[in-house]
């Protein structure tokens, strides 16, 4: 019975969206206030029949029901609780529900907090969700049903991936389609804008929120998801640009782009046509990622098997919303009005700078990322493109960017003093050459390219600082009235010092990683030591355990440095009987933001065990970076000039505040 | 300045950007990718010493052998043609003798494939896709390979019905 209402629940939003494509359009053509009003209850309703065929989808994977396929073939019923309802997500068609939910749940958002819109705006915004949202739901009904029911339920289901029980799945997938899906908010305002050949900067202040918001999760789920290939696949590497991965990194390059092209909007109302043409590409790049994710066209970490019917049907979504929407672009941008004018060198400069410079990466993230495939279906030829590409071309131009980063926002808008901007910078720069003159004659081996990335690195973190330094005052007035100045700096002044520090801590954390990353690789019998980065480990033994659904061999490391015993680190290998698989758990030490790193490969017949180990130093700063930049853009959301919902009437406020 | 000559500064600094992105694009193309090779390709185009490529193909049974200090042996086939293959370190979870396996790295002076990587680009079919597409082009693929590991004795969940 749940299957059925599940699967009656979205074919019931189904209805609702095509209702919600259409009827609303019709209001906004006649002016008729009702008809552009059914968008709000139709989109409230949406979320309301997707929350409940998803929540029927998590109560048949809790209750282990075999008799749906989706249940069988990705769960088993010893599978500890939070497994059963992450692996709803951890498949194909669960996945797409989630998708969808979300998507819903977006729809859903600016139907509660759009009261503030223009109305005719708002039916418009809320069609173009539909439309997105008609096509999605057809896909799953049609191609990737998560409640079919099988004929003759088998008693036990085929459980989950291995891989994919791990925390990791509960965070990772909802955060990245949180932001995937999160940027076709600003699609639709963008469509909603070439439909009524209006826009304006109340525009801008809609959209970027939402966009800053979808950013954030997207953040977020990036960095949350290498840090789970770093522990969970046992080699240590957080980032493959692997296709998959690619997929999540360029809406993220074009969003950020698009988070700042939005503020030259907003505040100077100029880059108008350019930002409705980033708001197209960043969705349009969600939608690629979906596709290349969930169409098959991939080999890689994160394939689940797919069929091709459901490839063409995604590829055909894809070519109708990108090809539709740009075309709509061309059309209609011409009749946008221009905005407001700055010299080269300003704010808005340096912000056309950044996106410039964002979209030119993205677009050769692209390239590399779509050769093969095109490579391969032209001519048969296969070839792999992997890191050494994107090395030699995304970090090039990542260069140039990062020295300008700190520029940024001590330019003044419309015309920019760049060499006061340079005077300014004078102390970061000097740190900068410091710490260059001290990773040189500090540090031996590893590239010669290290020591100027970490001063590059630090020059963007203290240039950040140095702009709230150069606002509040500091070392200019007494120390009281700086940090008094400081506190009543705007949050998203703080967000953007946090965001842009967030950076330079990434960049640290990747050059000393990859540069004085040591390891270990060798077989060691019990009682062997093991040295690694100045610490000892010696193996005490190796033990059997049971556990859910798995069998793990655990081996027990001692680690001590200097003589003096440091921890205990138990990484084990974990065999899965239902799958026959098997999966490697590392054990992590931290210390600090470095970690020691131990992962196990097979027994030999003499018994000694293969063993990993890897000394990674300051590698925890690579997923701080994005948690600050994270951090950074919720300080700006929650800036009042934002507020999602925002702008509000300042009538209220008002009343209650005292005359000055 | 005005308002052309800026318009002509943003797009002449784009272009030069986009010129310089599609320098770097074109050199990293031309020296930093990999082709995919079986067996039988590379006994046919008699690839040199050197140079880089990735082998992909079956695993031979019975052709693994690990040597002192995690070094290993195995020969990668592909239903014609046979090449063994050296690696140091540890092999993946997922690697196993008659499945689908890709290695990178080149041949020596004497035909030995040196493999530096050994990937387990696998999904739950055990079958990396371009071993698969080889395989299904030379005519070897058996309808098997594809079949999930531990259902063989239960079968596909047949009669799935709504």
């Amino acid at each position: 019975m749940i299957a059925e209402s599940g699967h009656y629940a979205l074919v019931l939003a189904l209805a609702l969206a095509l209702i919600q494509s259409i009827v609303p359009l019709i209001g906004a053509r006649l002016n008729d206030a009702a008809l552009m009003n059914v968008a709000r209850s139709t989109a409230l309703a949406q979320l309301l029949f997707v929350g409940a065929s998803f929540t029927a989808l998590v109560t048949l994977h809790v209750a282990s029901d075999f008799s749906v396929a989706n249940v069988y073939e990705n769960s088993h019923s010893m599978k500890p609780l939070i497994y059963k309802i992450t692996g709803v997500w951890g498949n194909h068609e669960g996945s797409m529900l989630l998708w969808v939910s979300i998507l819903a749940l977006f729809g859903g958002l600016v139907a509660l907090f759009g009261n503030n819109l223009p109305l005719s705006l708002r039916a418009h915004v809320l069609a173009v969700q539909a439309w997105v949202a008609s096509a999605f739901y057809l896909f799953i009904l049609v191609t990737s049903n998560p409640f079919l029911r099988i004929a003759n339920p088998p008693l036990e289901g085929r459980d989950l991936n291995p891989v994919l029980q791990d925390i990791g799945l509960a965070v990772h997938p909802p955060m990245l389609y949180l932001g995937y899906v999160g940027f076709s908010i600003s699609f639709s305002f963008a469509i909603a804008a070439l439909m009524e050949g209006r826009i304006d900067a109340a525009w801008a202040r809609w959209v970027r929120p939402w966009t800053l918001m979808a950013w954030i999760f997207l953040t977020l789920g990036i960095a949350m998801g290498s840090y789970w290939a770093y522990y969970e696949l046992g080699w240590g590497g957080w980032w493959f640009w692997d296709p998959v991965e690619n997929a999540s990194l360029m809406p993220w390059l074009a969003g950020t782009a698009l988070l700042h092209s939005a503020l030259v909007m907003e505040k100077r109302n100029a880059l108008k046509v350019w930002t409705i043409l980033l708001s197209i590409l960043t969705f349009s790049l969600s939608l690629l990622g979906t596709f290349l994710v969930r169409s098959g066209v991939l080999t890689s970490v994160h394939a689940f098997a797919s069929d091709p019917t459901r490839g063409v049907f995604i590829l055909l979504i894809l070519c109708v919303f990108i090809g539709g929407s740009l075309s709509l672009y061309a059309a209609r941008a011409s009749s946008l009005k221009q905005g407001g004018l700055f010299a080269p060198i300003s704010r808005e400069g340096a912000l056309v700078l950044n996106n410039l410079f964002l979209t030119t990466a993205c677009a050769t993230v692209l390239v590399g990322t779509l050769y093969p495939l095109a490579l391969e279906v032209l001519t048969g030829e296969k070839i792999s493109v992997g890191a050494p590409f994107f090395n030699l071309t995304f970090g090039p131009l990542f260069v140039p960017l990062l020295i300008a980063v700190p520029f940024g926002p001590l330019l003044a808008w419309k015309r920019g003093d760049i060499l006061g901007a340079a005077q300014r910078l004078i102390a970061a720069g000097i740190g900068a050459l410091l710490v260059l003159a001290l990773v040189w004659a500090w540090t031996r081996g590893g590239s010669a390219l290290a020591a100027p990335a970490i001063a590059l690195a630090v020059f963007v973190i203290l240039g950040s600082v140095s702009d709230l330094v150069e606002r509040a005052g500091l070392f200019r007035v007494p120390f009281g009235t700086a940090m008094r100045r400081a506190r009543g700096l705007p949050r998203s002044a703080w967000g953007t010092s946090l965001a842009h520090a967030g950076l330079g801590v990434a960049l640290i954390g990747i050059v000393c990683e990859t540069t004085w990353n040591s390891e270990y690789i060798g077989t060691m019998k019990p009682d062997d030591v093991a040295k690694v980065a100045g610490y000892e480990l010696k193996l005490d033994g190796l033990f059997q355990r049971q556990g859910p659904n798995f069998r793990e061999m655990i081996a027990e490391f001692a680690v001590s440095r200097d003589g003096d015993k440091v921890s205990v680190m138990t990484p084990s290998k974990r065999s899965f009987t239902t799958r026959g698989s098997s999966t490697t758990e590392a054990a992590l030490l931290t210390s600090g933001a470095s970690q020691l790193y131990v992962s196990l490969g097979d027994v030999t017949a003499e018994g000694a065990i293969a063993v990993r180990i890897y000394h990674k130093p300051l590698v925890l700063l690579i997923w701080w970076g994005p948690v600050l930049m994270a951090l950074g853009g919720v300080l700006s959301l929650s800036d009042r000039r934002l507020r999602v919902g925002a702008p509000k009437p300042a009538r209220a406020q008002q009343r209650l505040q005292p005359a000055e | 300045m005005t308002r052309k000559q800026r318009r002509m500064t943003i797009i002449g600094g784009s272009l030069a950007v986009l010129a310089l992105a599609a320098a770097l694009v074109l050199n990293a193309l031309r020296d930093s990718i990999v082709f995919f090779s079986t067996p039988t390709m590379v006994a046919e185009k008699h690839v040199e010493p050197g140079k880089r490529f990735r082998l992909g193909g079956l695993v031979q049974p019975g052709s693994l052998q690990r040597g002192d200090n995690l070094a290993i042996t195995f020969e990668v086939a592909d239903g014609n043609a046979k090449l063994p293959v050296a690696y140091k370190g540890i092999l993946p979870d997922l690697f196993r003798e008659g499945q689908g396996v890709v290695a990178e790295g080149a041949l020596d002076a004497n035909g030995v494939f040196k493999a530096d990587t050994v990937l387990a680009k696998h999904d739950e079919t055990y079958m990396p896709k371009e071993v698969a597409d080889a395989l299904k082009k030379q005519g070897h693929w058996k309808d098997d390979y594809g079949a999930k590991p531990g259902v063989t004795a239960q079968g596909e969940p047949k009669g799935a019905v709504r």
